[in-house]
């Protein structure tokens, strides 16, 4: 379904993402970890075409999605939602109109500077932000809202676009832990119920752990690590971060002590493997 | 031990608000947009009735001005750089007012801009006193203050640099205490937290954030002032703008001279934008290295 191959960003001289390649067969939760200027983002960015790739391909579906110009590569953003850490709302709107603006691809510029948005739209719009929790903020704007319920927006926006891939850019790092949980539990549901792949940078090892598929590493824009959450042991997470034996994982975890599986998450779990 | 929930509200419920919101949105919005068809046309024809001549049939005569300036000074093209070397020293008066009243008023501007921003002044009681005074300023035409000193002191530049001056003053006030207004007050509570004074907490704190800003907005204002100032020659306050309204006046058969000056002023506005343009540029690439 997925397959990037030797994908490479140059920004002037450094290789921000260095030919990476890897595949995905059907809708997994891909976890990206790495340090800061990793290449993560770049990375993202690449796959949503909010920045150029230098060189290489990402093939989704057999097309060459690097390669689309002008009006099919806004087709493509379309279908690739993308949630950004800092959320990236318009914050004087109110939240349904925040969330319709995941079909502005298929509507006409005219009608959207007069705000007019269809029948059909709206109750959608409202449908997501129930099934997410959040259909009594509607009317509200978006600014209003705390930071958790601000990236559920973001999500909402995200399934408005009805998208075959959800992209998170390190969805959960400006939140704190519990609205971190929610977030990344609402991520799996929709990968889960709806079948949509999501690839997500992540900063926090026991998040990789807990929620991914599958984990890739990244050093310096190249692949370092590429498995299962089981297989990221503590001495491959030093040899990912670059870091010494002075490299504790618990110093630093945001982990709100989990008894491992919330029932729901295994119930969801379950459910995903008889799938 | 029966405890009463706040009733949820039901998916139902939020529907038919948000659909009854948006109704009333948009019909407050068509209304709007009925208002402003309603005003712009009455407008119009408020315009067209009191107008000695009418939209429809002086619109086709809009260009015959340009169209005799041009071909007249087509035609006697050969004098035009005669006319240009004679009419240089005057644009050179021009520019001098220009710059002279820009760094006056600008630095009168940067302190009526300091002493009228809340959280930064010295006298945070004067702030009224301070913005009024920039509003008179730059409600004052310079055109007017220009003919007042004129008729005082008599015709050229100073009375041009005086009136141009204080204009921009008011108007730099303005806009400089838009970004005073917009300056991070995180390395203020820095410096007074090592007990530094005031003078010390504006020099270290503030101008370092609002410099790049004042400077592009100062450069700006040195263009439109040349403009003003060539305008100023057209009441007496010599340079460019005296010459060009001689040339100007028609039926003289000097369109070619002006021609000339029209010229020589949109090179000089043209020269101005790309040194400061040139300008920013540098100073913001050197802030970020």
């Amino acid at each position: 379904m997925l397959e990037v191959k030797k994908a490479t960003r140059l920004f002037g001289q450094k290789r921000a993402v260095d030919a990476l390649s890897f595949k995905v067969d059907g809708p997994q939760f891909v976890g990206i970890i790495g340090r800061s200027g990793a290449g993560k983002s770049t990375f993202l960015r690449m796959m949503n075409r909010l920045t150029d790739a230098t060189s290489g391909q990402i093939l989704v579906d057999g097309r060459d999605i690097l390669a689309l110009k002008g009006a099919e590569a806004r087709a493509w953003q379309s279908q690739c939602a993308m949630i950004f850490q800092q959320f990236n709302l318009v914050p004087r709107l109110d939240v349904a109109s925040n969330v319709m603006h995941g079909v502005l691809n298929r509507r006409s510029t005219l009608r959207t500077m007069f705000n007019i948005w269809s029948r059909e739209d709206i109750l959608r719009a409202l449908d997501i932000l129930d099934r997410l929790g959040i259909a009594e903020q509607a009317p509200k704007r978006a600014e209003a809202l705390s930071g958790g319920q601000q990236q559920r927006v973001a999500i909402a926006r995200a399934l408005m676009q009805d998208p075959q891939i959800i992209l998170a850019d390190e969805p959960i790092a400006s939140l704190d832990p519990m609205n971190a949980q929610i977030v990344m539990d609402t991520l799996k549901r929709i990968n889960v119920e709806d079948g949509r792949m999501v690839i997500a940078n992540l900063h926090t090892l026991d998040t990789a752990r807990h929620y991914c598929d599958r984990v890739i590493g990244m050093r310096d824009g190249r692949m370092v690590f590429d498995g299962t959450p089981a297989q990221l042991t503590t001495d491959v997470a030093r040899e990912i971060y670059g870091a010494d034996d002075s490299f504790n994982e618990a110093a630093t975890s945001t982990a709100i002590n989990r008894p491992d599986d919330s029932p729901a998450l295994t119930a969801l779990r379950e459910a995903a493997s008889l799938a | 031990m029966a405890t009463v929930l706040p009733a949820e509200p039901r998916i139902s419920d939020i529907r038919d608000d948000y659909l009854a919101l948006t109704r009333r949105k948009r019909m407050y919005g068509g209304l709007l947009l009925l208002a402003f068809i309603v005003t712009f046309v009455a407008g119009f024809q408020i315009a067209e009735e009191r107008n000695a001549g009418g939209f429809a049939e002086g619109i086709s005569r809009i260009f015959d001005f340009p169209h005799d300036l041009i071909s007249e000074a087509w035609r006697n093209a050969a004098n035009m750089p005669g006319h240009a070397t004679a009419a240089f020293p005057a644009l050179i008066e021009t520019v001098n007012i220009a710059m002279v009243s820009t760094i006056l008023g600008c630095l009168l501007g940067t302190a009526l801009a300091l002493a009228g921003t809340r959280g930064l002044a010295y006298w945070p009681r004067l702030i009224p006193v301070a913005r009024r005074t920039s509003d008179v300023f730059r409600a004052v035409p310079e055109i007017v203050i220009a003919l007042v000193l004129i008729f005082i002191m008599g015709g050229g530049p100073v009375p041009a640099v005086i009136a141009i001056a204080i204009h921009t003053a008011g108007a730099q006030g303005k806009l400089f205490s838009e970004v005073n207004e917009n300056v991070d007050l995180k390395p203020l509570d820095g410096l007074a937290s090592v007990g530094a004074t005031w003078w010390q907490r504006t020099w270290l704190g503030v101008f370092p954030q609002v410099l790049p800003n004042y400077l592009s907005y100062s450069l700006l204002r040195l263009e439109v002032n040349i403009r003003a100032s060539a305008i100023l020659g057209f009441v007496g306050a010599g340079g460019i703008g005296y010459e060009l309204r001689n040339a100007m006046t028609f039926g003289q058969g000097k369109f070619d001279q002006a021609a000339a000056i029209f010229l020589m002023l949109f090179a000089t506005i043209v020269i101005v934008d790309q040194i400061s343009s040139w300008m920013r540029n540098s100073l913001t690439q050197g802030r970020a290295a």
